[in-house]
């Protein structure tokens, strides 16, 4: 059990959100790619045990997209930040 | 010494001071011929069929921790092999044959029973599924028959078969030659046979490192040092992603807290499994006569082995209904696992792109019942180089193929 801090909301209990996992998943060029680039971005995830950037959803509540930095392992959450921004640099 | 009667009898005048350890606690040596990453039950039963099947016991797995105290002792039991695919049926049909004369082949008592699984339908949609993977388990020899709710019930007499309820059951389909095994026992045993054919298991000893030279593995470093080897067979289960990362390597599962919980103990109420995809919950009971209660993943990574209580609230929700004693009982423990869950929710059980590394993970959220196959079809892949008949459809190629096993259906659930 998380308090999210939701940018738009304030804090809030993690089961009003959904996990929209990884963040900052370039799409290849789908005219380009191999299919081990495009096997990396369909499947491929960094799966840390550690700090994690991911993306969430406040689906029962302002039903907006953010990002989050949150550790795997102890649930500390470092970073919310807005969804069309790059992952924090030093975040730990 | 052998686990018979007559060494039972002989030992009872003496106190039972007599029986020699299980298995030895050695020192890891300078360099092995394999090395078993994760001393769970996939990774033992790895150690145990190098040995028996392929000669090779010059063998250590390495335990991070105590042996069998992952998700080899925290899942709920469960063995069957009603999956819908025919890759699946027969890795998992595999490893139930295995089940079922693991006790005599291990001469340590898993307790394999062999009691039925029912899973339950809740909607059209359900038993025209059911119906579907029947079909198919029996086109690949795998029994699974349709029940009717009258015929579920004279099976299991707590479950509520009335249609008013928010979810009323339907029908069913039944594995009858399923049933769950004791998860610790299956660790302690083929721990304990292994030992016996040589094989080192080092717990309390984590691996930190993987040293990779000239695109080929040539030994490990861990909280006990360097140990050398040629060949290293990785079976982190929930740690998947962190281990294959010390060899560079990236894979397509994410980890997930699994949760489940036990009842206080009862009188016998129920002599069969039964599971129900739609509502989420599933339901045994152990021989200490506890409700063995399994609920799903948190949404989110994770790798703390401890779940959100929603997730519990969510389960229980259902349980009531479906089986109204349980609401008079008290849950006694809810515990948590860590699980790599694959995108088509199959396994992975592959050589890798380095040389002499081969890797066993994403079974997700049901890998118990595939302990002894599993083990077997790694055992074979390291030992020759190539994987078995059985496991070349479970490569890691197939994310770049597309030739994905979707078992999303068959293994969403049950565990």
């Amino acid at each position: 059990m998380m308090l999210i801090p939701c940018p738009w909301c304030g804090d809030r209990l993690d089961a009003e959100f959904t996990c929209g996992g990884e963040a900052h998943i370039m799409r290849p060029d789908p005219a380009t790619a191999s299919d081990a680039e495009w096997a990396d971005y369909l499947f491929m995830r960094e799966n840390p045990k550690g700090l994690h950037h991911e993306r969430w959803f406040h689906a029962h509540g302002c039903r907006r997209w953010f990002h989050m930095t949150r550790d795997t392992a102890s649930h500390r959450i470092v970073a919310v930040y807005a969804i069309t921004e790059s992952a924090p640099e030093a975040s730990g | 010494m052998k686990y018979s009667l007559w060494n039972l009898l002989r030992q009872a005048p003496r106190g039972h001071r007599d029986w020699p350890q299980a298995w030895r606690n050695p020192e890891p040596k300078e360099a092995y011929d394999v090395i078993i990453i994760g001393a769970g039950g996939h990774g033992l039963a790895t150690a145990y069929y190098l040995a028996k099947e392929h000669g090779i016991s010059r063998t250590a797995v390495l335990e991070k921790g105590w042996l069998g105290g992952g998700n080899t002792g925290r899942n709920t039991t469960i063995v069957r092999s009603n999956y819908l695919w025919d890759e699946s049926a027969h890795l998992y049909e595999h490893s139930l044959r295995l089940f079922e004369t693991l006790s005599q082949d291990l001469n340590f008592n898993v307790m394999f029973s062999p009691r039925g699984v029912i899973n339950l339908a809740h909607n059209e949609h359900d038993l025209k599924e059911l119906r579907r993977r029947g079909h198919a388990c029996r086109l690949n020899g795998i029994d699974y028959e349709m029940v009717t709710p009258r015929e579920i019930k004279e099976i299991a007499p707590i479950i509520n078969i009335s249609r008013s309820i928010r979810y009323p059951v339907l029908g069913g389909a039944m594995q009858r030659r399923a049933g769950n095994a004791r998860h610790d026992a299956v660790a302690w045993g083929l721990a304990r046979r292994a030992d016996e054919l040589g094989v080192d298991i080092i717990q309390n000893c984590e691996v930190t490192g993987i040293d990779v030279r000239d695109g080929r593995v040539t030994g490990v470093q861990t909280t006990r040092g360097a140990i050398r080897a040629n060949r290293i067979g990785a079976v982190p289960a929930g740690h998947a992603s962190v281990v294959a990362s010390m060899a560079g390597l990236r894979l397509p599962v994410e980890s997930h807290a699994l949760q489940a919980m036990v009842t206080e103990p009862v009188k016998p109420v129920l002599d069969t499994v039964i599971m129900s995809n739609t509502v989420h919950v599933y339901i045994s009971q152990s021989d200490k006569g506890e409700l063995v209660l399994g609920a799903g993943i948190d949404g989110y990574n994770s790798y703390s082995q401890k779940g959100g209580i929603n997730v519990i609230e969510h389960q229980l929700e259902g349980l009531c209904e479906l089986y109204p004693i349980v609401s008079r009982l008290k849950i006694m423990r809810v515990w948590g696992g860590i699980v790599d869950i694959a995108p088509d929710a199959s396994p992975i059980i592959s050589k890798t792109p380095i040389e002499g590394f081969y890797i066993n993970c994403g079974w997700g959220t049901g890998g118990f019942k595939a302990t002894p196959g599993s083990g077997w079809v790694f055992a074979h892949t390291i030992a020759q180089d190539r994987p078995h008949r059985l496991n070349e459809a479970f490569d890691l190629g197939r994310f770049e193929s597309g030739l994905l096993i979707d078992e999303h259906g068959a293994a969403a659930v049950a565990h």
